[in-house]
């Protein structure tokens, strides 16, 4: 596998950076941090298909682009099946340029479903990243299969006869788990020195890899846009967002938490649940729910660890320690 | 020495020959049998490609988009449903100027339901900004696929072949294929200059805002328009290589003295021909056959239609609630002529209705009539209808 | 130009004998066309096959409406009235049947050879199907073309002990039936 560190290419380019500054995108934008991130572990040695989307839009307002690698958008529902084509070319030529697929969660979860599924079904050498911002939040933050249970969006709104969406957010993981594909993960930004190690182990990968990278949105969700990294940590550390890797279909290793943080500490920093902490019971009963659903992720895939370990340098500790907690 | 083929399999041997790296389709009756042949092809050695079997049409079209711009020669093929149900990556590859070519197996759109042929399923997708080739015969498809791809990749537009389904796609009848030599003769290796790369990284389908979206657009019509030439140069060059015409944009095929023209589209055009052949006292009428329908050829047209008094469109789609989709266009196409011709216009053979040589005299009739018919669906058989009225 | 429609039943290779057929003609130089009555072909359902053969390149498109001659696969098929349905003046039908040809004439009407063609199947392939020894049949009684360009034909499908048995099976149902009665018929239509 050419692609990794010790490619040419990259030998050119030691301190190679894929997504340039400059772009469009928000202030606290998680999936620019996370894109940045992933085409940084990737290397250059890659060909980009990128579905529609807040990625797009604000790396390439014509006549300029933030890209420093190939890079290509053609649709909403089709990065997977643009990439599986892409791959299949790199094949025919006798070339092994990784190929990357990179969607928010509308074009995975929800409308991208069908060509995700058969590009890892058919075993493409492809990697796929999935900007989990957990909304439509190109066009004003609608809700998408993937936000989480009573949150708000501009479709999803509280009322007098809803507390937000009604639905769980979708577990993907499982799905594509369901594909037995040889690696898939779930990472998230605010713990880089993972998602950078997860890039290069999938780039390593001969066959159909998958990455889910939880990115903050601060407009979406409504949280200061300083706290994107913040509010990253807590939805790992409440285990609301589990960090795990799959291979074949089966849990490999997690991201273990050492204590976890009551998911009232995630949700209170959020605009998106502001109406869980009203004086309703209501309210009250949506927030016991999303602690459930916590200590349900945390209880199935084994998160709690045992007490402080002074050679993680992955997890809360080293955050703590830093002076980021922010109350 | 011709070969025995069915419509389908001379149709994958011409894509094999064209040496595409990348073929990508989801089957769909009547485009199943070229796919086959194509797999046939691949399993035995015959023809080295990236096979990839998708899970829809629309994924089809996302895979040939890829990977021709990731600089591999692609190839699919679709009909009906699937045309429609690409649509959307069919707009895309156009708008990104990638050479592709499609083979559409023309099918009638549902609902109802027909698995027969018709033309609705690429007169839906005429604005795609696609360049759109209508085949007469088998012969044509195989000699309109070759020159399909010189096009496409030296004009960066995508190409589609379309091919009566069940009428040309089953059919078995005598075909020339030509050599591997004469098609790389032809046919020089795929280029593609913005095809992506990471040693000259580009990006390629940024948001283009309305400061830009205007000229784009422009560039693309023009493109389409200016490919008219490079169209029939194909035709004729091709003809130089194999001593075949496909018929360039627009084809008289028969002369006539009648002052009466008749404009087909597709593999009715042979019907008529014969019709026109073998039938008795029937005055002669020019046969005019469209091969291309995108980018319109209205200079070319004009130019056939020179001194016909009356022209009947036959065509084998309609735009319900206006009416004849090519006939609308013939009738702005001749508005600049000195004594433009009257244009009647029909719509036959929809949904695979079998269209005989006794049509032909109606069509004769139909010119000779005093009034000129706007619209209407020739071969219709009212008695079919429920008799409370004729929407219902 | 001689025009030929084969009824069937899905399952039956009607398909396979009006290519086969056009296929044999096309090999001696002939040109021919051979077409299905397109549509979701299920087994055992009743199918139609066209084919036409003509010295001039053929035009046409449109279904056989007007057939010189019928061939009949499945002699349950002889009940529906479509069958024989546009049959020329001076038409002639080959069905697959184990009654005689006087049998079936005057139960059509109309002039008819029957050739048990699934039991000569059945004994030559060990299956009873019937299309390739009606086809041989049908060049032994019109003479249009040689019966060796039907053996060439199928060698362009068969290999081996399949291709002996085949070849066996045409020669046994070419002499089956009167040599060259038909042959005015396609002397008229000028093929």
């Amino acid at each position: 596998m050419s692609a990794g560190p010790h490619h040419p290419l990259r030998d050119h380019q030691p301190r190679f950076q894929g997504l340039d500054s400059g772009h469009r995108a928000c202030q606290g934008c998680g999936e620019a941090l996370a894109a940045r991130l992933v085409t940084e572990a990737a290397g250059p040695d890659v060909i980009v298909s990128n579905a529609t989307g807040c990625l797009e839009v604000f790396t390439t307002p014509w006549p300029e682009t933030a890209w420093r690698i190939p890079w290509l958008h053609s649709l909403f529902e089709n990065a997977a099946s643009v990439a599986a084509g892409m791959e299949a070319a790199m094949r025919a030529q006798g070339r092994d340029t990784k190929v990357l697929a990179f969607a928010g969660d509308g074009g995975t979860f929800d409308i991208g479903m069908r060509g995700l599924s058969g590009m890892l079904e058919r075993g493409h050498n492809v990697l796929y990243v999935c900007f989990d911002n957990e909304a439509y939040m190109n066009t004003g933050v609608q809700r998408s299969s993937s936000t989480p249970h009573a949150a708000m969006t501009t479709t999803s709104p509280p009322g007098r006869e809803r507390m937000g969406k009604r639905h769980l957010k979708k577990d993907l993981l499982a799905i594509v788990a369901a594909h037995h594909i040889p690696y898939a993960a779930t990472a998230s930004v605010a713990y880089p020195s993972d998602l950078r190690k997860k890039v290069r182990r999938a780039m390593g990968i001969e066959g159909p890899t998958f990455l889910l990278v939880h990115s903050p949105c601060p407009l979406g969700w409504g949280h200061d846009s300083a706290l994107s990294i913040e509010v990253a940590r807590l939805a790992v550390q409440t285990g609301l967002f589990p960090v795990v890797e799959m291979e074949r279909g089966s849990v490999a290793s997690v991201m273990p938490i050492r204590e976890p943080c009551p998911v009232t500490d995630y949700l209170k920093l959020q605009r998106r649940f502001r109406h869980l902490f009203a004086d309703d019971p209501r309210a009250r009963e949506e927030l016991e729910h999303l602690q459930a659903l916590a200590d349900h992720n945390i209880e199935v895939y084994g998160l709690k660890a045992e007490g402080p370990d002074p050679l993680d340098t992955e997890g809360a500790d080293t955050v703590r320690r830093g002076g980021m907690r922010y109350a | 020495m011709p070969q025995a083929l069915e419509g389908s399999q001379a149709i994958a041997r011409a894509v094999a020959l064209c040496r595409p790296q990348v073929v990508a389709a989801y089957p769909i009756t009547p485009q199943t049998h070229i796919v086959e042949n194509i797999s046939k092809l691949v399993a035995d050695g015959k023809f080295h490609c990236e096979l990839v079997s998708v899970e829809s049409e629309f994924s089809a079209a996302s895979v040939v988009l890829g990977a021709a711009a990731a600089g591999s020669r692609a190839y699919t093929a679709s009909a009906s449903q699937g045309i429609l149900l690409m649509s959307e990556v069919l707009f895309n590859i156009a708008g990104l100027r990638v050479p592709l070519v499609l083979t559409c197996a023309n099918r009638a759109v549902s609902a109802p339901l027909s698995i027969w042929n018709d033309h609705q399923d690429s007169m839906a997708v005429r604005d795609a900004g696609w360049i759109q080739l209508y085949c007469a015969d088998n012969q044509e498809a195989v000699d309109t696929t070759i020159q399909a791809y010189r096009i496409s990749e030296r004009l960066e537009l995508p190409v589609m072949v379309c091919v009566d389904g069940f009428t040309l796609t089953h059919t078995l009848e005598p075909i020339e294929l030509p050599s591997q030599e004469q098609v790389d003769g032809f046919l020089p290796p795929y280029h593609f200059a913005r095809a992506l790369d990471p040693m000259r990284p580009l990006s390629m389908g940024e948001l283009v805002t309305p400061a830009y979206f205007t000229e784009v657009r422009h560039m693309h019509h023009t493109a389409l328009r200016e490919a008219l030439p490079e169209i029939a140069a194909a035709d004729a060059e091709w003809a130089e290589v194999c001593g075949r015409h496909s018929g360039g944009l627009v084809q008289v095929v028969r002369e006539g003295d009648s002052g009466i023209g008749i404009l087909a589209i597709g593999s009715v055009v042979g019907t008529f021909a014969d019709a026109a052949d073998h039938l008795a006292d029937l005055p002669a009428a020019r046969l005019i056959r469209l091969r291309c329908f995108r980018p319109f050829p209205d200079a070319a047209l004009r130019e056939a239609c020179r001194g016909l008094t009356d022209l009947v469109v036959v065509e084998r789609a309609l735009s319900p609630g206006a009416g004849g989709i090519i006939g609308t266009e013939v009738r702005a196409a001749l508005r600049t002529m000195r004594d433009a011709p009257r244009v009647h216009n029909f719509a036959v053979g929809l949904g695979g209705r079998d269209v005989p040589l006794e049509l032909y005299p109606r069509l004769i009739e139909a010119a000779r009539a005093e009034e000129e018919t706007g619209f209407a669906i020739l071969d219709l058989e009212p008695e079919k209808l429920p008799e409370e009225g004729l929407s219902r | 130009m001689i025009e030929i429609r084969i009824h069937g039943r899905g399952g039956q290779g009607n398909v396979v004998a009006a290519y086969l057929l056009a296929t044999a003609a096309i090999d001696e130089g002939h040109h021919a066309q051979a077409f299905p009555s397109f549509g979701a072909e299920r087994r055992g359902a009743p199918v139609a096959a066209f084919v036409r053969m003509d010295r001039e390149p053929i035009l046409r498109r449109c279904e056989v409406r007007e057939p010189h001659f019928v061939i009949v696969q499945d002699p349950t098929l002889l009940k529906s009235p479509g069958v024989t349905a546009g049959l020329r003046e001076g038409g002639r039908v080959l069905v697959n049947s184990t009654h005689s040809s006087e049998e079936i004439s005057e139960r059509l009407g109309l002039e008819a050879v029957a050739l048990p063609a699934a039991r000569l199947a059945r004994e030559h392939l060990g299956r009873p199907v019937p299309n390739t020894a009606l086809l041989a049949a049908f060049l032994a009684l019109t003479g249009v073309l040689p019966v060796e360009a039907l053996v060439k034909a199928l060698a362009e499908r068969f290999r081996g002990e399949v291709l002996t048995r085949n070849e066996a099976l045409v020669q046994a149902a070419a002499r089956a039936v009167p040599q060259r009665a038909w042959k005015e018929v396609t002397d008229a239509a000028g093929a």
